[in-house]
């Protein structure tokens, strides 16, 4: 089983960013930072009785993920002591990984020392680009000179490190992504995430576009940014193991992420954070002050929930699994998912090799038309 | 001024001298139906109590009953000089699309009101319509209709109507069908100018059918007009186009609702009921006489009603095809001249070609499919008949681009129609030119006043039947108005172009067009495409062709990323949810060949309303 647990702040709001968030101005009085590991960890102990009664066996703890918001906007100390609860309830497995993300100018050698003395194994920090152009247009504040940096101090310190770039960012040539994922290579992490912008909707970003203030996104310049990235990885002994994740040798993968994608149970805690345990889907109240009062209240945060019947289940295993390096069984599929496969063979979507092994493997161009391939599958 | 009639003249033992059949001509909401509510008042048929507004107008009738009583004539009786007459109203259809059915119902008349809006002039579908009274001798009484509004011109347009039928301005009445103001002077009028029918009484009987219609509880009811003789119920009476024979189980007028009655003598009009079931048993224009004691020569001028216009209807869903049958089965009887036949298209599924006589035919035939039966249709760019000569030396009939002959073509032939056109004059230089770019030729103008004008053109049929009157009417403001007949063929230079998607041929989109006018439409089709197409895993060529030579190339670059790069545990439930969506709309894909067109494109591309849009 695995924990999520949500840090819904930052010091600024980028202007892509839909993520659950706030800035100290937008948070208001009824939550505060200060507080927020203690509220925090009152839904880990909450979880823990809630479990004990689910009549489910017991399970202890192989991945724990902060994330954001910036996790690392709270002192060390406060992410080590949410840690410290989820070990006394749940208890955390020998070997266990323990991630936070991070933004490169929110963390100092010490206060990575302090994570990694409280049980942390990995960090992810927020590069997205080495441009400045780039980054001023996704209104990111950190200064890219200073990732190298952190990277350093936190390999130093002992932890794994991953970096997260972002491509296609309206502005950036393709010259300008070269230059970042060289930069990344640089660094030598263990692990990329590399993402395609998404415009989300209600953000800056936009709400710009919209008006024609930054041009738009392009799928093709995406896809073209996508193949180049994944070949000077590859070239630097990366291998990919999910769409938009590639690590370094074995054993480096974001253990926490499969997770996800393999159908895992895991309890997200935290206003906005997402569960799944037991087949059960559901998400809690998203403000960090309704999420405080319902705490302080001793109510269950839980805002929605859904329990996906056997069809939807099939369409999240098809769509999360095809995106894995390890693949889809082809004996999970239906009748029509195996006549289609020879003609995803034809049109270079799947490996051949995986596909007579008995495993639906996505090659380079299905990678990025994952959502056909699904659809083949799945007779749609 | 006349009063009420005290007794009404009985059917079947009225003189015929004391008889007047008479119809009004108009244009579209100058008024008749509104005057014939007033007359139907004034003569007390309908009291002032029952009387609702449009009381003829079958539409109505059928939306508030669920039934279809067509009160295509009505009888009304009034009184003259303390003579009692019986007075029958004919109703006519006002579109073009229904020349013929308009030819019958005037050969049923003496004469004709020409009712004309004194604040809007007379427009060309009304000078059509007089047109064909004139031909058949029908007296004209002008009438303006709407004195009442404070914008009527009555002098202005009564010196137009004037000039038209050649009488004095003063000879021209002026009524307000809202007011009532000059009805009963106009009913005087009626009986005074128009003359009384005559025939044989002791010959065989002779009765032209008028209209026919298919009522669900009484199977068709046939409106006639008795020329000779007399027609009584329970005799066998006799179609003389086909000899096949019926009972006679009812007849009777309406007054305006049915009344049976003893029979219907020389110059009587009114309805018959044989229990047939569909409407081409019982024709327009049929001479119906008396099997026992048959005339020898029918009355003469029944033609079998000729589709000139063609389209592929097609049901959204491919598994109302059935439904849609059982659709036209059911619109045929009552409709003689809709015909249809199965057709499967690659692109569309399984349809019908369906023939109709004209657009406004096609697009009422559409409604009521959509309408009455719930269908959702796709229905395909409407083709006229071309006749089509290969080397062989023989003629085809092509009613579908499907049909057109393969290889060498020796000759086309298209139907040409005569059109007319009223404009205020300062459109003339903008409608010439919209004829002249679709090939028309001009035969004659005439000034009907300072500001108007009548322009006489000779042009394909196919160059109206698209977005003709659309195009008219922007260029004029909406003051322009059309009409047209067929007008013979001639030979052309016409092609079929093709359109391919990956090299597959979508009939559908095939169209037969003048070679001037190929690469336009070969241009304009594979860039709607173009746009319609969502783009697919490979590049998706789209060509424009004659033959097999290409004209026109667009391409649909492929897609090259579909996926969300970003996939955390919150986006898993939102992600699955747009994959849902997508396997839902997912139906409505139809596959040519390895290509998936979304059936919106289809519609969009086949509708002109789009490009109008832009
Ligand atoms: N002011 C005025 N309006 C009229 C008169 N006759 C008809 N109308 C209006 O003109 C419109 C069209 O009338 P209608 O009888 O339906 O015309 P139809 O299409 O020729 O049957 C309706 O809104 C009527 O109310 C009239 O004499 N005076
Ligand atoms: C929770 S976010 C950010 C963590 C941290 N606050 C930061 O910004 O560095 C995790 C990652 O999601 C990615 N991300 C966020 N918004 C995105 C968007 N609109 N499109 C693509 N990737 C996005 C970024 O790469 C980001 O590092
Ligand atoms: S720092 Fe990260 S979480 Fe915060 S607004 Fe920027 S992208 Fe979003
Ligand atoms: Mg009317």
């Amino acid at each position: 089983m695995s924990f999520y647990v949500h840090i819904p702040f930052c010091t600024v709001r980028c202007g892509y960013c839909d993520f659950n968030t706030y800035t100290a101005k937008e948070l208001g009085s009824g939550a505060s930072q200060a507080s927020y590991a203690a509220t925090v960890s009152q839904e880990i102990s909450f979880a823990r009785q809630v479990m004990d009664k689910s009549g489910l066996p017991h399970r202890e703890i192989e991945t724990v993920f902060f994330g954001g918001g910036t996790p690392t906007l709270l002192p060390a100390s406060d992410l080590v002591s949410v840690l410290a609860r989820i070990n006394s309830e749940f208890g955390l497995k020998p070997g266990a990984e323990v991630t936070t993300e991070a933004n490169p100018d929110s963390v100092t050698r010490e206060s990575l020392q302090e994570l990694k003395d409280g049980g942390f194994t990995r960090v992810s920090f927020g590069m997205q680009s080495a441009v400045p152009h780039v980054l001023a247009v996704l209104e990111r504040t950190h200064d890219p000179k200073g990732v190298p940096q952190v990277v350093r101090w936190a390999r130093e310190v002992g932890l794994q490190v991953s970096v997260d770039l972002i491509y296609g960012t309206p502005g950036e040539s393709l010259e300008d992504w070269r230059t970042s994922v060289e930069a990344a290579l640089s660094y030598e992490p263990d692990h990329i995430s590399a993402y395609a912008l998404i415009i989300e909707e209600g953000t800056k970003l936009a709400a710009q576009i919209r008006r024609g203030q930054v041009p738009n996104i392009d799928d093709d310049d995406h896809a073209e940014k996508y193949q180049l990235a994944d070949e000077m990885f590859a070239a630097a002994g990366f291998r990919w193991y999910e769409v938009s994740n590639w690590a370094k040798g074995e054993g480096h993968a974001c253990r926490h992420n499969v997770a996800y994608w393999q159908g895992g149970d895991w309890w997200g805690a935290g206003p906005g954070a997402h569960s799944h345990v037991g087949g059960l889907r559901w998400w809690n109240v998203k403000h960090p002050s309704a999420y405080q009062q319902r705490i302080d209240g001793g109510i269950s945060p839980g805002h929605g929930r859904e329990f996906p019947d056997a069809e939807a289940v099939k369409l999240e295993r098809t769509m999360l699994l095809t995106r894995l390096g390890s693949g889809m069984p082809i004996a999970e599929l239906d009748e029509h998912g195996r006549r289609a496969v020879a003609g995803l063979i034809a049109d270079e979507l799947i490996e051949p090799q995986s596909a007579f092994a008995g495993t639906i493997v996505l090659t380079q161009r299905g990678r990025l038309l994952a959502d056909l391939v699904v659809r083949e599958l799945l007779d749609f | 001024m006349s009063p009420l009639a005290r007794t009404a003249q009985v059917p079947a033992a009225t003189d015929p001298s004391l008889i007047r059949n008479f119809c009004i001509i108009a244009h579209i909401d100058h008024g008749k139906s509104t005057l014939a509510d007033r007359m139907l008042q004034s003569t007390g048929v309908v009291s002032a109590r029952d009387m609702k507004a449009q009381y003829l107008d079958r539409m109505d009738i059928e939306r508030e009953r669920g039934i279809t009583i067509k009160s295509q004539a009505v009888r009304m009786p009034w009184e003259v000089d303390g003579v009692t007459y019986a007075l029958n109203m004919i109703d006519t259809p006002g579109h073009v699309d229904f020349t013929y059915e308009v030819s019958r119902s005037l050969a049923a008349c003496e004469g004709a009101v020409l009712l004309v809006d004194a604040a809007q002039g007379i427009e060309a579908q009304t000078l059509a319509n007089l047109y064909l009274a004139i031909e058949s001798d029908l007296n004209i009484i002008p009438v303006l209709n709407k004195i009442d509004l404070p914008n009527a011109q009555p002098e202005k347009y009564a010196e137009e109507l004037a000039n038209l039928i050649g009488c004095d301005p003063d000879d021209v009445l002026k009524v307000s069908g809202k007011t009532g103001q000059g009805v009963e002077a106009l009913l005087d009028e009626v009986i005074k100018q128009l003359p009384p029918p005559v025939g044989v009484a002791d010959a065989p009987a002779r009765a032209m059918i008028f209209d026919s219609v298919y009522d669900t509880y009484r199977g068709v009811v046939t409106y006639v007009r008795v020329v000779d003789g007399m027609l009584r119920p329970r005799e066998r009476v006799q179609m003389m186009s086909t000899g096949s024979t019926h009972e006679l189980l009812e007849i009777g007028v309406s007054a305006p609702n049915p009344v049976p009655s003893k029979g219907l003598g020389v110059g009587e009009v009114g309805y018959l009921i044989t229990g047939v079931k569909d409407v081409r048993q019982s024709k327009v224009g049929d001479t119906v006489t008396n099997s026992l004691k048959p005339a020898a020569e029918s009355l003469g001028g029944y033609e079998d009603p000729k589709p000139m216009v063609f389209s592929g209807l097609y049901p959204m869903d491919g598994t109302d095809y059935p439904a849609l049958r059982d659709a036209l089965d059911k619109l045929q009887l009552n409709d003689a001249a809709l015909v249809y036949e199965p057709e499967t298209s690659v692109a569309l599924g399984f349809g019908f070609r369906v023939g109709f006589l004209g657009l406004l035919h096609l697009e009422i035939t559409r409604e009521r499919l959509e309408a009455e039966f719930n269908l959702d249709l796709i229905s395909t760019a409407p083709n006229v008949v071309y006749e089509v000569m290969g080397e062989d030396k023989q003629l085809t009939t092509v009613t579908n681009p499907s049909e057109f002959p393969e290889g060498k073509i020796l000759e086309v032939h298209e139907p040409l129609v005569s059109a007319t056109i009223l404009a205020p004059s300062e459109f003339i230089g903008s409608v010439m030119e919209l004829c002249q770019g679709r090939r028309g030729t001009l035969r004659g103008m005439d000034y009907l006043s300072e500001e108007r004008v009548e322009m006489r053109y000779t042009l394909p049929l196919a160059e109206i039947v698209f977005d003709f009157f659309d195009h008219l009417k922007s260029r004029t403001r909406g003051y322009a108005s059309l009409d047209w007949k067929a007008d013979g063929s001639q030979v052309a230079d016409l092609v079929k172009v093709d359109i391919l998607l990956q090299g597959e041929q979508v009939d559908a989109f095939s169209a037969i067009t003048h070679r001037d006018k190929a690469y336009s439409y070969g241009v304009m089709m594979t860039g709607k495409l173009r746009e319609l197409i969502p783009r697919q895993q490979f590049e998706v060529p789209i060509q424009a062709a004659i033959g097999s030579r290409i004209i026109a190339r667009e391409s649909i670059r492929a897609i090259r990323k579909d996926v969300l790069a970003k996939c955390y545990g919150g986006d898993i439930s939102r992600k699955r949810k747009l994959l849902e969506k997508q396997k839902a709309g997912k139906k409505r894909m139809k596959m040519v060949g390895r290509v998936e067109v979304p059936q919106e494109a289809f519609i969009a591309a086949l509708s002109t309303g789009e490009e109008k849009k832009k």
